[in-house]
């Protein structure tokens, strides 16, 4: 069943042969610097015409007959109990369907639903839902870490979780206690990251419509579709799952808080069961501020120790941040990525009264590293050492080693690093800075994908994942196409419908490299069907039928197109089904990544300005370089959004979120955006037959360090909060930071 | 206010229709009463139930029976069936709904519908099909300047906006400024400026 294939595996520079056990079934893996025609090159993506002249279909975009529109009344208070709801008005109004109240509720966040209205049209909805009186006892809250701390007991939903790096308890390795105490050069700091809401332009919500049989059609802006047509909403519709079909044609981003139906779509659901009709509700944007999800915040105090030559023995440390009234998940990852033999960590997830975190691309991350790579460049000032030197000198990794260097070149390290911090003159300074990054995602599960050709040529190849706007679409055409010999574009790719076989949800980075080597396998198989199929029309052996450049041949110079050889397929088609087994041993594990970023700090405003950021990062191999870019510009910029500018603002006195908008919740625009160098580094990882990894989380993890770390080169001070606001810079310049 | 007057509607007689249709169903005495105020040579007051409004939408004249609050954004997607222009923040603060009013770039959002009584406007829709794209739609799937696609349908009519002020010489800053009002969270913002260069190079 199973056969040994040896190949070359790795990073040009540093590869290494790899003798894998693979399945009968699984194609050979592609080895380094195998020749490709279309995997690894830029293909555009298979949608781009339907989102570029609007008929891309959204969840928001579904309009049905007879539809109705859901909305829910929210409370103000971090902590209330809802005393009384009159609801009088809005149930006696002209089209409202049907109105929900919930008198006695305990409402433990903001943006807690407290009321919802099925109407006719939106202008009703909007009508009942003004109309609608809600009278609150006020409890006590508390809805900061630092005011969470004070009393934990009175003022938190839950007591506080201790975790470490999100997996639970205490990290703990090597003999911190004594490295710490045996450290030639020490440092010590605090950092903190605030929170960041997710901020997909497209809210969370639902279309649900019944049909006249009972079968349910569910359009949801989810990041996992069979994930959506799960428990919460099966148990709402009170439907099996296979009468329950849920679409995500397009969808308007998810960063990872779209998962599964949530209480917005079970209502959506029940209103649907209710009213007999079909009903959309999509959150506001200040819902989806307020309770949409978002990354926790964190308070990081590290020790950063080692000797006088550079090398880490120590990281010590301890965290809080809060992921809301939901338990775990504020932990940072603020000890990976670089050898650190001793370390000694305590994290602590801390209940607020606030809505629940959720994932957020590369979740404990970009917080985890921008304060490990601060505490690195103090570290290497102390020990007056070159930040870049100190962490080539730290770093396992055989690819961030070659990144690093290319990297410093293409910002010019040498010359553009200031050797004395902040020693510009004028008052607009300007530094380099660098940071590394990691991620470990080379898909899994056993999903298949399917394909069928018709005798006119006309390939679809069908899963039910989403395409996020990652180009997941392209990505299996890709695939396909490579073992079929015909272009991409030539494919008709059908996602984000629980009708294919099952996909993964699209968490982690875990989508590319778990469907794209089922889609490499479904066009092998088709390509071995079509070879049957030429075999008896040639009288062969159909194995001694072979495709090269697009072309069938056989023995006695026997040749047939591509479209030849689909003629002979019958009239009812042909079908055939991809699927990805298990892992292979692979090269490394960890996905390597690095950034640089070069800035100018007004030291007269505290304005930071990104002038340039140079990416380079490891996904395995690239499928499609293009979207690949794309991804790697959309970490960075996400990455310097979250440096400089995101912060969910809250009333301590309320509890509520007083910038709930996006004039006063700011996420990085047009105008500020830099130019980005992306430099991606082709790493066969061996994992799987085309030696894939994921990119979308690690393209993120580096920025804000990077950032942070040039503003320290450029200013000579750290500036140990984010976002990195003027009034933090001007407070880290005259030394008011905390 | 002065393209408001031409159309009839002062703001504050909107506030105050739309204040007062939330609050009970008893509105048009006090609107009536507000036209009196306003004097008989003042603005029109309308609604607050359905009116008629008939603008040229893409080249075609359509003729709508909606409440005066509907925002031309809404009156697009429903009735119109017109789903490229989104709707996002809804308050003029991402752009992800611009279109063309008379050929200018405005937030779809910030127009009530009525105001756009007699005039043109084109949506991404309206700009080039799937057969036969404008040179700024064929840009941006040549360079990748869709990601999920939410914001690209607004992207699409500001740069095509700044492709016809601007031309051939379109530079890079113009292209910037043309967009600034346009967020995105997925981070096409590098390959939009290249695609809106590419296209004014294009023609």
């Amino acid at each position: 069943m199973a056969r040994k294939v040896t190949y070359l595996a790795g990073i040009e520079g540093a590869e290494r042969e790899l003798t894998v056990e693979v399945h009968d079934l699984d194609a050979d893996p592609w080895p380094l610097g195998a020749k490709l025609k279309y995997v690894g090159t830029e293909v555009p993506r298979l949608d781009g015409v339907a989102k570029v002249t609007g008929v891309a279909q959204f969840t928001q975009d579904v309009n049905l007959d007879k539809m109705a529109y859901a909305g829910e009344v929210i409370a103000p208070h971090a902590h209330a109990v809802v005393k009384s709801i009159d609801a009088s008005a809005a149930r006696a109004m002209p089209g409202v369907l049907a109105v929900r109240t919930s008198e006695g509720k305990r409402v433990t966040y903001a943006g807690s639903s407290v009321a919802a209205v099925c109407a006719t049209s939106r202008e009703v909805l909007a009508d009942a839902l003004a109309a609608i009186r809600v009278e609150y006892d006020v409890q006590p809250h508390a809805v900061t870490v630092e005011e969470a701390l004070k009393d934990e007991v009175r003022v938190s939903p839950r007591r506080s979780n201790d975790t470490a790096g999100g997996r639970g308890g205490a990290m703990r390795r090597g003999n911190p206690d004594a490295a710490l105490e045996s450290a030639e050069v020490k440092v010590e700091a605090e950092y903190r990251t605030a929170i960041q809401t997710h901020s997909a332009l497209e809210p969370h919500g639902s279309v649900v419509s019944i049909d006249k049989e009972g079968n349910a059609t569910v359009w949801a802006s989810t990041q996992a579709t069979s994930g959506f047509a799960g428990g919460r909403l099966l148990r709402a519709l009170e439907l099996p799952r296979g009468r329950v079909r849920v679409i995500t044609e397009h969808m308007g981003g998810g960063f990872g808080a779209k998962f599964g139906a949530q209480s917005w779509d079970v209502l959506c659901a029940e209103f649907a069961k209710e009213t007999g009709r079909p009903v959309k509700y999509l959150l506001t944007r200040r819902s989806e501020h307020l309770v949409g999800g978002n990354r926790p915040d964190s308070i990081q105090k590290l020790t950063l120790g080692g000797t006088k030559d550079g090398t880490f023995t120590v990281l010590a440390g301890e965290t809080w941040g809060t992921s809301g009234n939901g338990r775990g998940g504020a932990g940072c990852a603020n000890f990976m990525g670089y050898t650190l033999p001793s370390v000694r960590m305590l994290q602590h997830t801390v209940s607020t009264f606030t809505a629940r975190g959720a994932a957020f691309r590369a979740p404990r991350h970009p917080q985890g590293f921008f304060a490990l790579e601060g505490a690195i460049d103090a570290f290497a000032a102390k020990a007056g050492l070159d930040p870049l030197a100190v962490r080539m000198k730290n770093d396992p990794h055989p690819v961030r080693q070659i990144q690093w260097k290319i990297g410093a070149e293409r910002i010019g390290w040498k010359r553009n690093h200031r050797k004395v911090a902040g020693s510009d003159k004028g008052p607009v300074k300007r530094g380099v800075g660098c940071a590394a990054g990691r991620w470990s995602q080379a898909g899994r599960g056993n999903w298949s994908v399917d394909l069928t050709i018709d005798s006119s040529g006309h390939v679809i190849v069908m899963n039910g994942a989403q395409d996020l706007g990652t180009g997941t679409r392209t990505l299996l055409a890709i695939c396909v196409a490579e073992e079929l010999g015909i272009p991409p574009a030539t494919i008709d790719v059908r996602v984000g419908d629980t009708r294919y076989p099952p996909g993964p949800g699209s968490g982690g980075s875990t989508t590319a490299p778990s469907l794209g080597p089922a889609a490499r396998e479904a066009g092998l198989r088709a390509r071995e069907a079509l070879a049957a199929l030429l075999g008896v029309e040639w009288k062969t052996d159909s194995e001694k039928v072979t495709l090269e450049d697009g072309v069938f041949k056989g023995p006695g110079g026997k040749k047939a197109t591509f479209q030849e050889a689909c003629g002979l397929i019958p009239d009812e088609g042909l079908r055939v089904r991809g699927t990805r087994r298990r892992n292979y041993d692979g090269y490394n594990r960890e996905t390597a990544g690095c950034q640089f970023a070069e800035v100018a700090v007004d030291t007269e405003t505290g304005v930071i300005t990104v002038e340039r950021v140079v990416a380079v990062h490891d996904a395995g191999r690239l499928v499609n370089t293009m979207a690949s870019r794309s991804q790697v510009n959309g970490g960075v910029i996400q990455g310097i959004s979250f440096a400089l500018y995101e912060e969910r603002q809250l009333d301590e006195n309320l509890g509520d979120m007083v910038n709930p908008t996006f004039d006063t919740y700011k996420i990085m625009g047009m105008a500020d955006c830099p130019q980005i160098d992306v430099v991606l580094t082709t790493v066969v990882s061996g994992f799987n037959s085309i030696g894939m990894m994921g990119l979308g989380e690690p393209a993120t993890v580096p920025t804000a360090g990077a950032i942070a770390s040039a503003v320290y080169n450029a200013i000579g001070v750290q500036v140990r909060q984010l976002p990195m606001t003027p009034a933090r810079v001007l407070a880290a310049l005259e030394g008011r930071q905390q | 206010m002065s393209k408001s007057d031409r159309r009839g509607v002062t703001r504050r007689a909107l506030f105050k229709g739309a204040g007062l249709a939330a609050a009970s169903g008893a509105v048009l005495k006090p609107l009536e009463a507000l036209a009196k105020e306003e004097g008989a040579s003042g603005p029109r007051v309308q609604g607050p139930g359905a009116v008629k409004a008939t603008l040229e939408v893409n080249g075609a004249k359509q003729t709508l029976e909606v409440e005066p609050r509907t925002t031309l954004l809404q009156a697009l997607r429903l009735p119109l069936d017109l789903t490229g222009a989104k709707p996002v923040c809804d308050r003029g603060q991402c752009g992800a709904c611009t279109v063309l009013l008379d050929g200018e770039p405005v937030y779809s959002c910030t127009v009530l519908a009525v105001e756009a009584e007699g005039r043109k406007v084109t949506t991404c829709e309206g700009l080039g099909t799937p057969e036969n794209l404008h040179a700024v739609q064929q840009a941006f799937v040549d360079h990748d300047g869709a990601q999920c696609g939410f914001c690209t349908p607004g992207m699409v009519v500001a740069c095509a906006y700044a492709v016809a002020k601007h031309g051939k010489d379109l530079t890079e800053a113009q292209a910037r400024e043309a967009t600034a009002g346009n967020l995105c969270r997925c981070g096409t913002y590098p390959h939009v400026l290249k695609a809106a260069v590419a296209a004014a190079k294009e023609g």
